[in-house]
């Protein structure tokens, strides 16, 4: 069977050349980077090349670099960290409806400490106006977090202007720029980006390696104490391997991206352009032109989202979907409902992220497949019966489960 | 994630479709929970002679819809009426412990169904 993977979004497959990088730190190079003798010292240094790779990706300097293990640690780090630090010039935060839960729930979470926030609504391609940003700004606020670019919808954020708000107001903007890193250029300082967010795996790096940039002399208390890496902003031994991996992923990612990003978006458009004439009633998310290379976020009307992925993944096509039946929480993704679709349509989401090594046979092998598997599951569907009628699809009675209004 | 058995019963699933002037009809779910199931009875002598469902919702939902209809076909109204979710889940060899709430509506849309065509046989007398 071909095997067709549309799910960069989730992860990247390793860079054979990251892998070979970490090897030797799996294996004869175990020492601790801050131990006193080679094997310490070949560890610190591999690291210190790392942080230079990872810096010169998004255009920092390697000081300004904290590794951690994942960007929803990076985030967490950047959210609470930054606010913590901040306590005494004010305690509310800024952040938008369609942010990761890395960010939500942090937020969230600071509540309990007497911290306030706001939830930042976004249009209907998932954009935040920088107008809106400025009015809900309050003399208390310390930190806006907005995301640079949604893994769900593609859409990337106008960060330039809402930077630009951020400084004028005198307040800190964090930006989580998981879905961006290994998609668009990123230069934080250029943007004057205070924390910026991302991880190894969007960028065909090892899992278990994530990064916070901050820009240099920004105040920030660390989640983990008790140890002098980082900087003393993140205590515990170095994942040496992992931290190399990303490093060496960083560099390749670097030179190649534009050819990367350059094959992804022609693969996606010709799916944006092929997909409407093969399948009827297919609505596509996020924004026309501000979007992800390579990143196709639509709703197959009637039919629902894992439903889809089971079927797909019986061909051998992997890809993601924000119905809630997919989440373990059985909640529809927060991004889609965000934007104003509707639960059903929401549940009828199908995401696929294409990557580097995608070509237009596994494209092809897509479209070959794709339309027989939404016709038999519409065949299964009710709401489909119910269209072809010419009724109302989501008249239903509610026989179980209570409309859910928590939000 | 799913038991071979689910997969099954998701990849060919029985008595999909509809009853022309079917003798019950159920409708259980609601979009926010995700799970939308129709199911079509055709009532003989007090025995289920032909069972139809349509389902929009997960693999779990489709298999569950599938069993059900299974489980009912030939039995009496009284024995189809006490087939549980339970049962339904346990035929299928169990499904995932965070399914078994929002998708396993399979057996409540058949005695909505049957609900239907005893009010009707009332309004009938």
């Amino acid at each position: 069977m071909r095997h067709v993977y549309f799910d960069h979004a989730n992860s990247t497959p390793l860079l054979p050349e990251a892998c070979a990088a970490m090897l030797p730190f799996l294996n004869q190079e175990f020492g601790n980077p801050q131990s006193f003798h080679r094997l310490g010292e070949t560890a610190r240094k591999a690291i210190n090349i790392a942080r230079e790779q990872v810096a010169s990706l998004i255009a920092a300097l390697p000081g300004s670099i904290i590794f951690t293990a994942s960007a929803s640690e990076s985030n967490n780090l950047a959210i609470k960290g930054l606010v913590l630090a901040n306590r005494a010039k004010g305690n509310h935060i800024i952040v938008s409806t369609i942010e990761h839960h890395s960010v939500l729930e942090p937020v969230k979470g600071l509540r309990r400490l007497g911290f306030e926030f706001t939830l930042l609504g976004v249009d209907r391609y998932g954009q935040v106006d920088p107008r809106e940003l400025s009015q809900a700004i309050r003399p208390d606020t310390i930190l806006v977090s907005i995301m640079h670019a949604n893994n769900e919808i593609g859409t990337i954020q106008p960060l330039k202007e809402l930077i630009g708000v951020c400084h004028e107001k005198g307040v800190l903007i964090h930006s989580d720029g998981t879905a961006a890193v290994g998609r668009i250029p990123v230069n934080v300082t250029e943007l004057e980006l205070d924390a910026y967010s991302f991880s190894a795996q969007s960028f065909y790096g090892p899992k278990g390696a994530g990064a916070l940039y901050l820009k240099p002399k920004t105040r920030i208390l660390p989640l983990i104490e008790g140890g002098i890496q980082e900087q003393g902003r993140r205590a515990g031994t170095e994942n040496v391997a992992a931290i190399v991996g990303m490093g060496k992923a960083a560099e390749i990612c670097q030179s190649r991206l534009p050819a990367w990003a350059e094959q992804m978006q022609r693969l996606a458009e010709r799916l944006y352009d092929e997909l409407p004439k093969r399948v009827p009633r297919l609505v596509f998310n996020g924004h026309p032109t501000e979007h992800l290379p390579g990143v196709v976020s639509l709703c197959v009307e009637f039919v629902e989202g894992e439903a889809l992925l089971l079927c797909l993944d019986d061909e051998g096509i992997a890809a993601a979907s924000g119905s809630a039946c997919t989440a373990r929480t059985l909640k529809a993704s927060h991004v889609l409902l965000a934007i104003g679709l509707d639960h059903a349509l929401a549940q009828s989401s199908l995401l696929l992220s294409l990557g580097k090594d995608n070509t237009s046979d596994d494209v092809d092998y897509f479209l070959d497949r794709f339309p027989p598997i939404v016709e038999r599951l519409r065949q299964l569907s009710p709401l489909y019966a119910r269209h072809l009628k010419g009724e109302d699809p989501y008249a239903f009675k509610t026989g179980q489960g209570d409309d859910d209004k928590e939000n | 994630m799913y038991s071979e058995k689910v997969m099954e019963h998701f990849r060919n699933p029985r008595n999909v479709g509809e009853i022309e002037n079917p003798d019950g009809i159920g409708e259980v779910g609601n979009p926010v929970c995700g799970d939308m199931m129709t199911f079509y009875i055709k009532v003989d002598n007090g025995i289920i002679t032909d069972v139809k469902f349509k389902t929009f919702g997960c693999g779990a939902a489709i298999a569950v819809s599938s069993m059900v209809s299974e489980m009912a076909k030939g039995r009496t109204i009284a024995e189809a009426l006490k087939i549980t979710n339970e049962q339904v889940a346990q035929e299928l060899g169990g499904l995932p412990p965070h399914k078994l709430h929002c998708s396993n509506l399979g057996a409540d849309a058949l005695h909505a169904a049957i609900q239907d065509y005893l009010k009707k046989q009332e309004q009938k007398k």
